[in-house]
């Protein structure tokens, strides 16, 4: 591999792909399409790439020796202000066990939402240079190690968003698209805050030995980096690390959506076209939690001991609520945007573990959560594009109609239940048998299994109600799949199947960095005791 | 045969019918008769079978032979140390038998289908589901951990669910296969619980491992009470999957389902599961949770049994005999009684699946008709179902000479033993009357299916006997349910090598303290026996090891021992009374049973209506849930949405009373000074004339005034 800016690659390629789309004519529609293709195509085989070369020895997390494909270099450098001294900024990216399952996802996904796309037929030009401008966002959430640069690209992704709901959107796309964009926007000037607040308090050596603000997030989880007077440094008495915590993880927590965040989801998944929806709940919605456990931990290790059980029990609000509002929905796409909110609930439940079973549970609930939220998508997408109403009650007896996208269905719905030899049960007993073995959060996590019952409850019944029992006359019309949709569902049920017969393929990739994560914190629990003890 | 070789034969049981499944499935839509395949496979499976069953109870009779596949292991991780989640098989006499039974079953539905589910559009399919059941199904009995019975135990609730809403175009169906599931769940949600806590506790799954450690004294959060709340857990599945109070209501339902599937899933095979699982974690049950599930296991024996007097559907009638005797195996493990828990077990899955198949032949003689009140006199019609049929009913009825008695009498004897031992007559005496019921009803069933007039004249005359795949299967489990399979002695079930040898009651892990007091092992110096126990003059010495002498409480050997014959006999006796009242009432007509059932209304009306179980959960934990989820979206639609829409239209309330601040105020004033420098301009405009004269004047003027203000200051 040697020196090939791989990350760099994968991330900007994207923008390559924009850009050339700009330049085409505006009729040339198939073209843009399949250059959009080839453009996620090839960011599959290099994600690949990355696994197949991963070393699944090194941890990553707080160390920056055990990141891997780390390109590093100075990107934005001013000096002479006196009082700031110098402002640094590091282009800095690498990838570790955390973040190589969401690259991988973000790959997968993008790919599968190009084919969901395809029959974009208003202003393709215009979706797919903004598509891929959004691929390169979310992409570099998932590399940037340094704060800034993940700042930049959480922001970057924002706005090719708002466009694609607010343009492409269903009737009420304006009001949806403008939720969506504010409350996000709100989470990122928390996060913004804090980001300055940490810059400030960070300082990093040199190699000449002068102490420079940092950006960079290795150095910010590093207690001898603190500045002792910056108002995020746990030596300082007055610090406001709490408040700072509190702000960064609400701005996280809107992404994920936690409750009570959560009500911009399910309008913006209702009014998004499929293929964004498949892009909002595969990856969208990791980035929350995995900011969460990018930053949130390692650098508020602290605070994230004494807040534990919040997470934990928010996380069992998620599962339980969204469960039974999800239970409670007519809107066959709305059903499945609360569904998203109950099973990223496990996420939070097993992040709040700070145990490997539990924690690993969480990464992995992310990777699957992705798949199979995105499979349930495209799934409604499939019949609202033949139907035109996504009204449960307007359906019945698809099963005799359409019956290999039933199949495919029913294997996504029983994934979502939990079902062992598909990837959903592993994680969620992952982070049941994780959550159980910490004592502060463990008869949250006995209520939280009555998210299993609920969540069978309403797919269940939304099985039926849509697939089982006789066709109404009017549905005698609709069509099986076609050789698109199969491309779409082929790849993410192969996915579903092989994790769920195989998840130690994940599991081992995340295995080091998850353990690094919990020593970490098990670490700074005496190391943070010790500092604030002065 | 090497013990590696039979490891090998378990591997190929368990995969082969998912090979079966994944073939058909896949193919069955382009080869017509891919079904073949999927019964090739299961009579492959079940010659397997009988290869490992032999040669492991031949060669291996007192050997557990365990072998597991790593699945997903941690190597020395925080908190847990090294974990190690295995595919793992446990081939003990225990699951030899079962799976021998299991396949053999399987395989005889399998063949039965093949003629009764003729011309259904989903032919193939079917055949499928049957393979992914049949290999959910080995998993449980094979595997050596409870995470991995787990995974299959939900596999089973999936087939099984598939399997009940099979004809999915009635209504009827999906709503009873998603009540299975779900109730199911509910049991599972427990179930896993307890799972977590044997995780939390010892670190792994296997079953070995886990006694082990507990036998050592390492007990979930150290102490008795939680290992009694642990084993109860499991059991919540136990209740799901076998049905029993209160979460029996999904069984009778599921008679929606194709009757061979009725036969192998809900009588036979999953049903069992529960009483396996208990099998399997009897070591870990304390007194205390077997006290519990003595009582679970009468309950369910009795309510159903109660119910299905009344019942005139052909397959609810079996169903609700499979949840009694179901009842009476739970029953029977919590007094303690294991081997005959067992036993019964297995001669129940073959009588009842005989029943059930039966029930199926006369359904498909009279064109689906289930109602026994519309049948009669298909004796002359159907008479090798009716021969099949009345010897499974004789042995669930436990006439002697048939398996059924046997094991029957074996568990009454077990609670009589019980009774004796603690003082819980409770036990014995509901054991009998259920007897009775179920032997009545039994009867009231055949003679109004098989002898009398018949009812509907139309559908008789087109009865016909089936023809021979299902007829053969009759025949086989028929034959099954006499004696002679499993001891030679028609009165002694212990008599022969299956309880003589190959089942034993396993020894326990449970602390001495928290056993029944008649289950308490001890290793006590020599002759201190007398000294130490109330109970020692019961107590027999039973070998050495190392010097100290092991002192095996025989108490409950020697009650049983005492029950045989009282039990023997008062069961003969109830049953056959059963059967008398059976031809008193609908044979010979002496009273009417309509008449008794108006004279005690209340009564029958309760067990016609099952006891209203369905409309109590209904208007209970079902309203509940789908209240609060309506509240909940009421809730997040307007609250939590409203108050996110009411910070936006806040913001533009401030922000149109700001724009017009700005509007009216800011500008204004901006706009004021504009005016003003606009004013300023005009005035001083009128100096601006152009005109030198008027210039030299104004610095003239000027002048004359600074320098009089230079003078004055």
């Amino acid at each position: 591999m040697g020196n090939f800016p791989i990350l760099s690659f994968i991330t900007f390629l994207p923008i390559v792909g924009m850009i050339i789309i700009l330049c085409l004519p505006k009729n040339q529609t198939l073209v843009m399409k399949s250059i959009t293709l080839v453009i996620t195509g090839i960011q599959v085989i290099l994600a690949g790439f990355l696994l197949y070369h991963y070393n699944y020895g090194m941890g990553g997390i707080n160390n920056p020796a055990t990141f891997q494909y780390i390109e590093k270099f100075r990107w934005i450098e001013i000096s002479g202000f006196s009082w700031i001294g110098k402002i640094k900024i590091d282009y800095f990216l690498g990838i570790d066990g955390l973040s190589i399952p969401m690259v991988l996802l973000t790959a997968i996904i993008s790919f599968v939402a190009t084919l969901a796309s395809w029959k974009i037929d208003k202003a393709v030009k215009g979706y797919f240079a903004l598509y891929l401008l959004l691929v390169t966002g979310m992409m570099g959430v998932f590399v940037a190690l340094d704060f800034f640069l993940f700042y930049v690209f959480w922001e970057l992704m924002l706005l090719p968003m708002y466009f694609l709901i607010g343009i492409w959107g269903g009737p009420r796309r304006e009001y949806a698209a403008i939720k969506f964009f504010l409350y996000t926007l709100l989470g990122s000037v928390f996060i913004l805050l804090v980001v300055i607040g940490l810059y400030f308090s960070t300082m990093e050596t040199m190699i000449d030995g002068t102490k420079v603000f940092t950006f960079n997030m290795l150095s910010m989880m590093d207690t001898h980096n603190f500045v002792a007077t910056g108002i995020l440094s746990p030596m300082n008495p007055h610090n406001l690390r709490f408040i700072a915590y509190i702000a960064l993880f609400i701005g996280f927590a809107i992404k994920i959506p936690m409750f009570p965040f959560h009500t911009w989801l399910p309008d913006a998944h209702v009014e998004a076209p499929t293929a964004i929806s498949v892009i909002l709940a595969g990856v969208l919605l990791k980035m929350g939690t995995y900011g969460i456990l990018r930053v949130c931990y390692p650098v508020f290790p602290d605070i994230t001991q004494k807040m534990i059980w919040w997470i934990a029990a928010f996380g069992m609000i998620n599962i339980i609520y969204g469960a039974l509002c999800a239970m409670a929905q007519k809107d066959f796409k709305r059903l499945i945007a609360y569904s998203s909110i109950s099973h990223m609930g496990y996420v939070m439940l097993g992040m709040a573990s700070l145990n490997s079973i539990g924690i690993s549970g969480a990464v992995l609930q992310m990777f699957n959560h992705g798949t199979i939220t995105a499979m349930l998508f495209i799934i409604v997408g499939i019949i609202y594009d033949r139907a035109h109403t996504r009204e449960i009650d307007a359906f019945g007896g698809l099963a005799t109609q359409m019956p290999i996208y039933t199949g495919f269905t029913t294997l996504a719905f029983f994934a979502a239940i939990g079902l062992p030899g598909l990837s959903g049960f592993i994680s969620e007993t992952f982070v049941f048998l994780g959550g159980f073995a910490f004592e502060t959060i463990r008869v949250i996590t006995v209520i939280s299994t009555l998210g299993i019952l609920l969540g069978a409850g309403y797919m269940l019944w939304t099985l039926q109600r849509i697939y089982l029992g006789t066709v109404p006359e009017k549905w005698k019309v609709l069509k099986d799949l076609d050789f698109r949709e199969y491309a779409m569902l082929v790849p993410l049920s192969i996915i579903i199947i092989f994790l769920g017969v195989y998840p130690s393929s994940m599991l081992n990739l995340m295995n080091s960095s998850v353990n690094a994560m919990v020593k970490f914190m098990m670490d700074s629990k005496a190391l943070y005791g010790s500092i604030t003890g002065f | 045969m090497t013990e590696f070789n039979l490891i090998q034969i378990a591997i190929a049981i368990l995969f082969l019918p998912l090979v079966g499944f994944a073939f058909v499935l896949f193919l069955g839509k382009k080869i017509k008769s891919a079904y073949l395949v999927e019964v090739g496979i299961l009579i492959l499976t079940f010659l397997l079978t009988a290869v490992l069953l032999f040669n492991k109870l031949y060669w291996f009779a007192d050997k557990n032979i365990v072998s597991e596949f790593s699945w997903i292991s941690y190597k020395n991780i925080a908190v847990f140390g090294n974990i190690s989640i295995d595919l793992g098989f446990l081939l003990d006499n225990l699951s030899v038998i079962m799976i021998f039974t299991v396949a053999l079953i399987s395989m005889l539905v399998h063949i039965f289908s093949i003629a009764y589910m003729a011309g259904d559009k989903l032919y193939n399919r079917y055949f499928a589901y049957l393979g992914l059941f049949t290999f959910s199904m080995s998993g449980i009995v094979l595997t050596h951990n409870i995470l991995m019975m787990y995974v299959f135990w939900e596999l089973v609730g999936i087939s099984s669910y598939l399997l009940i809403g099979f004809w999915y175009e009635k209504k009827s169906a999906p709503d009873a296969g998603k009540k299975a599931f779900l109730v199911n769940r509910i049991g599972d949600i427990g179930m896993f619980s307890g799972i977590m806590m044997l995780f939390n506790t010892y670190h792994t799954f296997t079953f070995e491992k886990i006694f082990a450690q507990m036998a050592s004294g390492t007990l979930p959060f150290n102490s008795e009470f939680w290992l009694t709340v642990t084993g109860l857990l499991l059991f919540c599945g136990a209740i799901g999957k076998s049905a029993q109070f209160p979460l029996h209501v999904w069984l009778p339902d599921a008679m929606e389902g194709p009757t061979p599937v009725s036969a192998l899933i809900h009588a036979a095979t999953m049903v069992a599961a529960g009483v396996f699982l208990v099998c399997r974690i009897f070591p870990m049950l304390t007194g205390d949770a077997l006290f519990i599930i003595a009582v679970i296991g009468a309950l369910s024996a009795l309510i159903p049994a109660t119910i299905a007097l009344t019942q005139n559907d052909i397959k609810k009638v079996l169903a609700y005999s499979t949840v009694s005797q179901l009842g009476y195996m739970v029953m029977a493990l919590g007094v303690g009684a294991y081997k005959f828990a067992f036993f019964h077990l297995i001669t129940h899955a073959f009588f009842k699946a005989c029943l059930f198949l039966g029930s199926g032949s006369v359904i498909h003689a009279m064109h689906h008709e289930q109602d026994i009140t519309k049948m009669g006199g298909l004796k002359k019609k159907l008479p090798l179902t009716y021969a099949t049929f009345l010897i499974a009913s004789l042995a669930l009825s436990g006439i002697p000479l048939t398996s059924g008695f046997l094991s029957k009498d074996g568990i009454l004897q077990g609670t009589f033993a019980f009774g004796s031992l603690t003082g819980y007559w409770l036990f014995p005496a509901v054991g009998f009357v259920v007897a009775m019921l179920t032997a009545f009803y039994m009867f009231r069933l055949i003679i109004l299916t098989f002898h009398g007039e018949p009812k509907n004249k139309e559908k008789y005359d087109h009865a016909h006997e089936s023809p021979f795949v299902m007829a053969m299967p009759l025949v086989v489990l028929s034959a099954l349910s006499i004696f002679i399979w499993y001891t030679p002695n028609p009165i002694n079930a212990d008599a022969g090598l299956f309880l003589g040898k190959w089942i034993k009651t396993p020894s326990l892990s449970v602390p001495q303290n928290a056993r029944y007091s008649f289950m308490k092992t001890d290793l006590v110096p020599e002759g201190k026996a007398e000294n130490n126990r109330d109970i020692s003059n019961e107590v027999k010495k039973e070998g050495t090891a190392e010097g100290k002498e092991v002192i095996y409480s025989e108490a409950y050997t020697e009650a049983m021992h005492h029950a045989h014959y009282p039990a023997m006999f008062l069961s003969l006796f109830v049953a056959l009374t059963g059967i008398v009242f059976a031809f008193v009432f609908y044979y010979w007509k002496k009273i009417s049973a309509d008449k008794l059932a108006r004279d005690i209304k209340p009564f029958y009306k309760l067990s016609f209506n099952k006891w209203y179980f369905d409309e109590i959960y209904n208007a209970t934990f079902v309203t509940f849930t789908m209240l609060s989820s309506r509240v909940l979206a009421w809730f997040d639609n307007t609250i939590v949405d409203g108050i996110v829409n009411g910070a936006a239209t806040v913001t533009r309330m401030i922000s149109f009373f700001t724009g017009r601040f700005d509007n009216i105020v800011v500008d204004g004033l901006v706009n004021l000074m504009a005016y003003l420098s606009g004013f300023i301009g005009l005035v001083l405009r009128r100096f601006q004339t152009g005109r030198v004269q008027t210039y030299i004047v104004l610095v003239v003027f000027s002048l004359v005034i600074i320098l009089y203000l230079f003078k004055t200051f």
